[in-house]
């Protein structure tokens, strides 16, 4: 049995404009130690599929469908039952390490207070532990900065601090969302090869959401790809990256300026993204697809397996996609 | 035959004077060397990548060039004027030639003005006299150049989506037909397909319009793709300076080096095939810059002489601020990781 398993959740909120369709039926499986990649740009579902699947929705949106963890359902669960599962065995990284910390408190009190809530542990026992994942996370000097305040730490040391706080109960799944996106391009290397070295050490299944596919190439063994709240693609890493069967995979990736390579002129997808407040009845990429014909506006074909292990929705064939 | 530069910029200097809520009235404010001796020639026609970390002093420069901030050194227009020694008001008659884009879509356009007003602006101050009607015409053309639908004149700037409000902010920075353009992170705030979509019209604009253009950004993908040369600045220093081909493909400065390897590749094989040139620690505080060379508290290849001696930016074409230049060598960057 897979450690996650995600069926046709779908996402809704009640806004004055009407109801706004974020995730649409999105399902996917993940097993103990994978990592798994979710791309799409803003507004594509990825950040409320991961507050979906943590319980952390704002007050008017809704989830449906059913998300079970080692077994059990979690969605829309009580308090009593999803407070222990967060952080002991989900934990989630944001991508705001400065608006995501207390700035009251010293890091070494936010962080015990997460151990003394989960484990019951005493406080000084909480900090002599949050002092040690603080030097697992690779932070200088420990035991002195444990004492600091959060605004005391650069951006790319408040991520470890973050990195470090969620992994304090050993969760067996990591939710990373845009953990990197705040920060400079060296420290974004250095974050993600911790996280990559966390990942093997911990054996923690790690979900890593993302607008960067450069960032998913190294980082992840599976990737999804989100458009409009609705799951495009979904394959092993490599195969997606030398052979994307989707029109909006190969859009994206074609737009993508390369440092390793001379460009001509960037191949952009006309358009811009949908408006979810009328949720598309077809294909959501369907009016900025060149290979769009009348059936896409009306109707999409649920995602299908192609090849092996590799799924995704489009009413043309790959072959049609030349 | 070799053009005159549009603009020299000479030993350009920005310095923020401090001061603690703690300082007494008397006490001499800390400085903060935002950019600290920048030089460089920017020619007609050109586009000159500016690229760094944050804090490393690349907008400040740029604001600097304009009068945003006061600076000290020289910056001159077309070898005649020193942009810097103007008055607000001598400026004014600058300011036309110079234009710029700027990061956030939304924010830098007024939400009580529409669309057609804000394109016009820059023109009604810099063209005094031009009539309404004339006006209309070339706020119209000018929206249907950068793809704006010319009926949409009358919306205001929440009716369009960021990748749109950019193309406004560029419709408004063009209008007066600029020499210069200075973007400074013009498509950070975007997703990737529409980013493509804005750095092609740039391009294609620049290219229509012979302009000049300062490109500001933190991506260097982004950078390599418009830019003709690229400067490469820490902590308010120039580290590189060479032709976009050379420095992507031969950088010769550590920190190049160390930044090009960071940059992720959407490719697993050619990703996971790269060797990342680890960085140790954070950038210093730009209060308290290390001596000598501003990078050698991170540098694996940093040796006595770097905390003595400042390095000068020399070679030609391809100028480089090192001591010690060149290709960092395997063994150079496993001692460094270890």
């Amino acid at each position: 049995m897979a450690m996650l398993e995600v069926r046709d959740l779908s996402v809704r909120f009640n806004t004055p404009d009407g109801t706004v369709s974020a995730v649409n039926n999105v399902s996917l499986s993940l097993e103990k130690g994978e990592t798994l990649g979710i791309v799409g740009e803003s507004g594509s579902g990825k950040s409320q599929f991961a507050f979906a699947l943590m319980g952390l929705l704002a007050k008017n949106g809704r989830a449906s469908g059913s998300v079970k963890f080692e077994g059990k359902d979690i969605l829309n669960a009580p308090r009593e039952v999803i407070n222990p599962i967060r952080a002991q065995k989900i934990a989630m990284v944001f991508q705001d390490p400065m608006t995501s910390l207390n700035p009251y408190m010293r890091v070494s009190d936010q962080m015990a207070e997460v151990l003394t809530y989960h484990r019951g542990m005493s406080h000084r026992d909480a900090v002599a532990e949050s002092v040690r994942m603080l030097d697992a996370v690779k932070i200088p000097d420990a035991k002195g900065r444990a004492r600091l305040y959060p605004h005391e730490f650069s951006g790319g040391m408040r991520q470890r601090v973050m990195i470090a706080m969620s992994l304090l109960c050993r969760p067996g799944l990591l939710i990373a969302d845009e953990p990197t996106t705040a920060l400079d391009v060296t420290v974004q290397a250095q974050i993600m090869n911790l996280l990559a070295d966390l990942q093997r050490d911990f054996g923690m299944a790690t979900i890593l959401i993302t607008h960067d596919l450069g960032v998913v190439a190294g980082f992840c063994r599976e990737v999804l790809v989100l458009y409009g709240g609705t799951v495009m693609e979904k394959s092993p890493t490599d195969p997606l990256f030398a052979a994307p069967s989707h029109p909006y995979t190969r859009g994206l990736l074609a737009a993508i300026p390369r440092v390793d390579q001379i460009g001509d002129e960037l191949s952009s997808i006309p358009g811009s993204p949908p408006n979810m407040t009328q949720a598309p009845k077809g294909c959501p990429f369907a009016p900025r697809c060149g290979f769009s014909a009348e059936d896409c506006l009306d109707h999409l074909d649920p995602l299908t397996e192609f090849a092996p292990d590799r799924w995704r929705a489009c009413n043309r064939k790959v072959e049609e996609l030349a | 035959m070799t053009t005159a530069p549009l603009l020299e910029a000479r030993d350009l200097r920005v310095a923020f004077h401090l001061r603690r809520a703690s300082d007494m009235p008397w006490t001499k404010p800390t400085l903060l060397h935002a950019v600290n001796g920048v030089n460089f020639d920017l020619m007609p026609g050109e586009t000159l990548g500016i690229v760094g970390e944050s804090g490393s002093g690349k907008s400040t420069l740029a604001r600097a060039l304009i009068q945003m901030v006061p600076a000290t050194g020289k910056a001159i227009w077309q070898g005649k004027t020193d942009l810097l020694a103007l008055s607000s008001r001598e400026m004014l008659k600058y300011r036309a030639d110079i234009q710029m884009v700027f990061q956030d879509p939304l924010a830098s356009l007024n939400p009580r003005m529409t669309v057609g007003q804000i394109i016009a602006e820059p023109l009604k101050t810099h063209r005094k006299g031009i009539k309404p009607a004339e006006v209309k015409d070339r706020v119209k053309a000018m929206m249907d150049r950068v793809g704006l639908l010319p009926n949409q004149i009358n919306r205001y700037p929440h009716e369009f989506s960021g990748g749109q409000c950019q193309r406004i902010g560029i419709a408004r920075a063009l209008i007066v037909e600029p020499k210069l353009l200075i973007c400074d992170e013009p498509v950070s705030a975007l997703d990737v397909s529409i980013q493509a979509q804005v750095i092609n019209l740039l391009a294609e604009l620049q290219r229509d319009l012979g302009l000049a253009m300062i490109f500001i950004a933190h991506d260097l993908s982004v950078v390599k793709h418009i830019s003709d040369r690229v400067m490469v600045l820490y902590l308010g220093r120039t580290m590189e300076l060479a032709s976009s081909h050379d420095l992507y493909s031969a950088p010769q400065h550590p920190y190049t080096q160390a930044l090009l390897s960071a940059v992720p590749i959407p490719d697993p094989q050619a990703e996971r095939a790269k060797v990342v040139i680890p960085l140790a620690g954070d950038l210093p505080s730009p209060l308290k810059p290390p001596s000598g060379c501003v990078f050698r508290t991170r540098c694996p290849r940093a040796v006595d002489r770097c905390t003595n001696e400042v390095p000068v930016l020399q070679g030609n074409g391809h100028a480089v601020a090192c001591h010690f230049p060149g290709t960092l060598q395997l063994a150079e960057i496993a001692r460094a990781t270890a």
